[in-house]
């Protein structure tokens, strides 16, 4: 039996969850898919994921889980897998998950796969595909040890509508877990967003983004040039705005937006994959880069390996004709 | 306030890493190292907390011999003294065999806080820091943008997903995982540089019955593509109005 530990924050699930349990159906090629989730007050999450093709939806349902703590969900969850005796645990590779599932393996001695985007059988095992080096090469990992092993699947890496949906509705077990609330170290307050975003990034149709490769922050106003000679907003990778060049509300990736607009023009950015999972649901993807193996060009639809400097001011003067 | 950072020394970011004759690890001979950006911001996170409160900051990493850059390195920035768990075969280690080693070398020294970086450049398993917290039996917490003291802890502000924050507050001891860009980096000085050839590294074995491996790469490779690219070659001239022209009249994209 396969486990996926789904996602959800005051009742409303993390789509994220969908991915894990696409992911789930894959790797288990027919065997049985079990969802846990835990929370306070989370039968109507529990209801929307019946929807899937299932075993069962078990669900533990706590005050002292109303907030998510690391302490919190790794106790209950150690409980849970105790209890169901999984051959495999699958999580989304949110940050919530990378908060808590290293805790959680660690607390059962137990393999943790992360970032996992795809699976493939290697002699007798299941080998997980994973990027490493910045997205510069890609493994074949195999989890060493007593089951369960913990995989983590990279957003974007299965597709949430390819989950499988039952015919019926699955049947939700609660499951009852004590929870000592006095055990729970970390003390959460209200999550809350910096200044409102006055940059909608989601809605742009055209976006020119640059990475390290722009080098100085006094070039930001070449690619500036050229972002208005298409009629595109600026965005920037997560050093730039680090780096205070453009403000963190122009970031793409996992930690800032998520775009998809019709083209996304990629100048001096290498393709980290924090980077990559917030914009390659764009249709066309340029990348201009001095590196040839940089794994931006693994994504993009057109790319020219050369000197942004000399390429940007000819795209300018090109488009100006 | 007895702060321990977790450092890592990885290939560097801006070279393409080369496969060995296996293809099962890279050609260690061909890279060049350096400190894992996350783990440069955790010893800046740390040095700033001992500027504001007083105490040390020790420097902590598991690897082979070569890893006594960073950690030189760390030193002359400002770290105090360091501990090296030395032993050639934590240069391809897992997430748990690393952390098991820094643990065994860190849980005599009682260390009020530890920081590492949120995740390495290399493996990028995003796992050691939390394993460790696990294995000294200390609360923790990841991907930080901001560290306060609080009467008796601390308060840190963990990024969520989109644009997302969320303070939380935790009793120390405690490891939190810094996020890259939560300060900004100083470099070493030329005095910092020589003060730090005068400072103590303790050289720790690693745990003798050293924890068998998680994972077991069977296989690295060069990505293989997702999308079949369309390389435009040609002066950079050329190559420009080609993409132009390209943009406008296949993908149009552009008017």
């Amino acid at each position: 039996m396969i486990l996926v530990i789904g996602e959800q924050r005051n009742g409303t699930l993390n789509r994220a969850t969908w991915e894990a349990v696409a992911g789930a159906q894959q790797l288990a090629a027919g065997a049985p898919v079990v969802v846990v989730v835990a929370g306070a007050g989370v039968e109507r999450v529990a209801a929307e994921l019946a929807a899937g093709q299932v075993q069962e939806i078990v669900t533990i349902d706590s005050p002292a889980l109303d907030a998510y703590t690391p302490d919190g969900y790794t106790a209950v969850l150690a409980a849970a897998i105790a209890l169901l005796s999984p051959s495999v645990v699958v999580l989304p590779h949110t940050y919530q998950t990378r908060d808590f599932a290293p805790k959680l393996a660690a607390r059962l001695d137990r393999a943790l796969i992360t970032d996992v985007t795809g699976m493939k059988k290697v002699g007798g095992d299941t080998a997980f595909v994973r990027p490493m080096f910045q997205g510069k090469l890609t493994a074949d990992v195999v989890p060493q040890g007593p089951a369960p092993h913990f995989v983590t699947f990279q957003i974007g890496a299965f597709r949430a509508d390819q989950a499988g949906r039952g015919a019926t509705a699955a049947p939700i077990r609660p499951v009852a877990v004590n929870v000592d609330a006095g055990a729970i170290r970390q003390k959460p307050e209200a999550p809350f967003q910096e200044a409102k975003q006055s940059v909608d990034l989601s809605q742009a149709e055209r976006i020119v983004s640059v990475g390290r490769g722009i080098k100085e922050q006094s070039n930001i106003a070449l690619a500036q040039q050229l972002a208005d000679a298409l009629g595109a907003e600026l965005a920037a990778s997560r050093p730039i705005c680090d780096s205070g060049w453009l403000p963190m509300e122009r970031q793409v990736g996992s930690s800032g937006q998520t775009v998809a607009p019709k083209l996304y023009l990629a100048l001096g950015i290498s393709g980290a994959i924090q980077h990559l999972v917030g914009m390659k649901g764009a249709s066309t993807i340029v990348a201009i880069n001095k590196d040839p193996d940089a794994p931006i060009f693994e994504v993009a639809d057109f790319g020219i390996v050369g000197d942004l400097f000399e390429i940007v001011p000819a795209m300018i003067a090109a488009l100006k004709t | 306030m007895r702060i321990a950072v977790c450092i890592k020394q990885v290939p560097s970011r801006d070279s393409q890493p080369r496969v060995n004759d296996d293809q099962t690890w890279i050609r260690e001979q061909d890279a060049g190292y350096e400190m894992n950006e996350p783990d440069a911001y955790a010893l800046e996170e740390a040095l700033r907390l001992k500027e504001a409160q007083g105490g040390e900051v020790v420097v902590c990493s598991a690897g082979p011999a070569r890893v006594a850059q960073v950690i030189r390195e760390a030193l002359a920035r400002g770290a105090d003294r360091a501990i090296h768990v030395d032993d050639d075969g934590l240069a391809s280690a897992d997430a748990f065999v690393i952390a098991d080693a820094l643990a065994e070398a860190m849980r005599q020294e009682a260390f009020d806080l530890i920081l590492t970086g949120l995740q390495s450049d290399d493996q990028g398993f995003a796992q050691t820091g939390v394993i460790l917290a696990e294995r000294l039996g200390l609360s923790h917490a990841t991907i930080i943008m901001e560290v306060q003291s609080a009467a008796g802890g601390v308060r840190v502000k963990r990024e969520l997903e989109g644009g997302w924050f969320q303070w939380v507050s935790m009793p120390l001891p405690a490891v939190l995982t810094i996020q890259s860009g939560i300060n900004q980096l100083r470099y070493a000085t030329l005095k910092g540089i020589m003060a730090a050839k005068k400072k103590e590294i303790r050289k720790a074995a690693p745990p003798a019955t050293i924890a068998a491996p998680k994972q077991k790469i069977v296989s690295l490779y060069l990505p293989e593509k997702s999308k079949k690219t369309q390389m435009i070659t040609g002066s950079p001239a050329e190559a420009a109005t080609e993409l132009v022209r390209r943009l406008r009249e296949d993908a149009r994209v552009i008017s």
